[in-house]
């Protein structure tokens, strides 16, 4: 089984977040940055587990600068058998799964696991955006995912429940919370990693439908209003008449 | 201008969010909305009575077989022959599964989780867990976008139309749906307006039942913080947050939750936040508009009791 998992950096969720150049870029000084939780907790996972049982071979690949290598390392660590970075900054999610696309069509791979989106820009584009480059099935939000001979099972959330498909493979499919358990590198899949390939690709030129303009921080919230614990009528009535939500 | 909007229906009948996405079309000020629903959808025409001027049905496309290939093939072909010059989603698992491969298709410049009315060509969307909002531009003649729930109201304006059904050919199909388990008596957390949520406050999973009773009051739907669902008190599907679902109700009632930033990140965009604990310095209540300190096992019930005697006189 030959599998290939996409892994993205972000700025960990308690990161203080600034812009630079009037508002028209994020400002990445003094931000930690981490392996995207989708892609390192479930997809990653899921795609080790896989092979472990029946064997092969996983890609881990990042569209991305060589900032990125702590986190292709660290995927490595984890237990991906190879990684390769497409040296391109990912400017929008059509553009990096378009570079993904271009690697991928010549590789052959049975399976592509992404997460189910970045918690920075929550997209949740780039799979179905690399599906449809590589004409493949795709699903969603993946919370299990069994393999079948040539075909797929997955179980995916929809809107107030579960919906399970079966797709031949190869097929995309974005990973989401109860696809795996979180692994955590050892030291023996850190000192591993140091002697796994990581190769560097260079993008294909692709010219961006979007762009952007600018970010805008939220006012921040007016102070709370303090309502008398033993007076709940009047939270009521600020509900109805203030908030008009009731 | 023509834009394209699809409808999505569960079992036939079109959901709240396909009136939402009919009236985001409307008003943008489009004239020309023409609804796109599955060939199982029984009252489509309704989505007239919000703006659409047609409203058609894809033959061969049912609402319990969702395959995103198939879909988006139909939707995107049906776009290049009709001259659409914006496609429209619902930011829900389905849209999020087909806007990304009709943008490939069309070869168009795609914003998603859109949280309001464009400006001209300038799209945005919020980010880095509800901390800023970024602003797009889309490029391409074509555009498409999906929008997040209960971001437009939907109001009727006009009048029923009538439903076409239309054959856009076969396509092989790619994914086959087995089986479907929904949750059922209860607005999905996604859709629904009010959402009263609890956290670990509340000690043990035999005491939700202050949590339901003021839910059932409220005519809400039920959530809860991500250590909740991890042991086992709450369904998996109730857990709200970066980790679970991301929501933005128009009420969030926070009991007995601290308000750590990734608990934050799913539900900071609800347009009226409560919080309830004992705690005066818990975060949650730098976050909301109302706060309530002091016990929840004394509050809740009180409040449950309020809201009922409140839709007693108002109903
Ligand atoms: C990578 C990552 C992702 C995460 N994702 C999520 C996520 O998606 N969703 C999520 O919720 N969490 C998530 N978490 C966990 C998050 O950081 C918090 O640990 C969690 O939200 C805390 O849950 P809680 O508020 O229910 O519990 P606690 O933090 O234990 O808070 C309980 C609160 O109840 C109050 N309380 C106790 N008794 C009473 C009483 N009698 N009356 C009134 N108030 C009372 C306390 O004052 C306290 O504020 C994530 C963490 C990490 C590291
Ligand atoms: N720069 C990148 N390099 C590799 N994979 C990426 C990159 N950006 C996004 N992805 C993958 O696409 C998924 C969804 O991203 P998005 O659609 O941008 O929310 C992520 O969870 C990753 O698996």
């Amino acid at each position: 089984m030959n599998i290939l998992v996409c892994i993205s950096k972000t700025p960990d969720t308690t990161a203080k977040i600034s812009f630079k150049n009037d508002s028209k870029e994020f400002n990445s000084d003094g931000v930690q940055f981490i392996m995207n939780p989708y892609d390192e907790w479930y997809a990653l996972v899921r795609a080790i587990e896989i092979k472990e049982q029946v064997g092969g071979n996983v890609v881990a690949l990042n569209v991305g600068g060589s900032d990125t290598e702590a986190i292709i390392r660290k995927a490595l660590a984890i237990g991906a058998d190879e990684a390769v970075r497409i040296n391109a900054e990912p400017t929008d999610s059509m553009f990096t799964a378009f570079q993904i696309a271009e690697y991928a069509k010549s590789k052959g791979f049975d399976l592509i696991i992404v997460g189910k989106e970045t918690i920075d820009y929550n997209g949740s584009e780039l799979g179905a955006m690399l599906a449809e480059y590589l004409d493949l099935p795709y699903v969603s939000y993946a919370s299990s995912l069994t393999l079948d001979g040539s075909k797929a099972i997955v179980q995916r959330d929809i809107e107030g429940g579960v919906e399970i498909s079966e797709l031949n493979l190869p097929c995309v499919i974005s990973a989401a919370k109860g696809l795996a358990e979180q692994r955590i590198p050892n030291m023996k899949g850190i000192m591993m990693a140091k002697s796994k390939p990581l190769t560097v690709v260079e993008p294909v030129g692709f010219e961006s439908k979007i762009q952007t303009i600018g970010f805008t921080v939220p006012p921040a919230k007016s102070s709370i209003k303090m309502v008398d614990p033993n007076d709940m009528d009047e939270l009521v009535r600020l509900l109805s008449e203030e908030a008009k939500v009731l | 201008m023509t834009a394209i909007v699809f409808g999505e229906s569960q079992k036939g009948i079109c959901k709240k969010s396909a009136f939402e996405v009919v009236s985001f079309a409307h008003q943008m000020g489009v004239q020309d909305i023409i609804a796109l629903v599955t060939e199982d959808t029984t009252n489509g025409d309704v989505l007239g009575q919000y703006g659409a001027s047609k409203v058609y049905k894809i033959k061969g496309l049912d609402s319990g077989a969702f395959d995103s290939k198939v879909w988006a093939k139909a939707i995107a072909d049906f776009s290049s022959s009709h001259n659409g010059n914006i496609v429209i989603f619902s930011h829900s698992s389905f849209g999020k599964s087909l806007a990304g491969r009709v943008a490939v298709r069309l070869g168009a410049g795609i914003v998603s989780g859109v949280n309001a009315l464009p400006e001209g060509d300038l799209f945005s969307k919020s980010v880095f867990s509800g901390k800023a909002t970024i602003k797009y531009q889309i490029k391409s003649a074509t555009k498409v976008i999906s929008v997040m729930g209960n971001t437009m109201k939907p109001i009727a304006i006009g009048q029923s139309v009538a439903v076409e059904t239309i054959d856009l050919g076969a396509a092989q199909s790619s994914t086959k749906v087995l089986e479907i388990k929904r949750v059922e008596g209860t607005v999905p957390l996604p859709e629904a307006e009010i959402v009263v949520s609890a956290g670990r406050g509340l000690k043990d999973p035999s005491n939700w039942g202050i949590i339901e009773d003021l839910a059932k009051a409220l005519g809400a739907t039920t959530a809860c913080s991500r250590p909740v669902a991890d042991a086992g008190w709450r369904p998996h599907h109730e857990h709200v947050g970066q980790t679970g679902i991301a929501i933005r109700p128009n009420l969030y009632f926070a009991i007995g939750i601290s308000g750590a930033i990734q608990h934050l990140a799913g539900v900071n965009n609800s347009k009226t936040i409560v919080v309830i604990n004992k705690d005066p310095e818990a975060p949650f209540f730098k976050a909301g508009d109302y706060g309530v300190c002091g016990d929840l096992f004394e509050i809740v019930p009180k409040l449950t009791e309020a809201v009922k005697k409140f839709k007693e006189t108002h109903s």
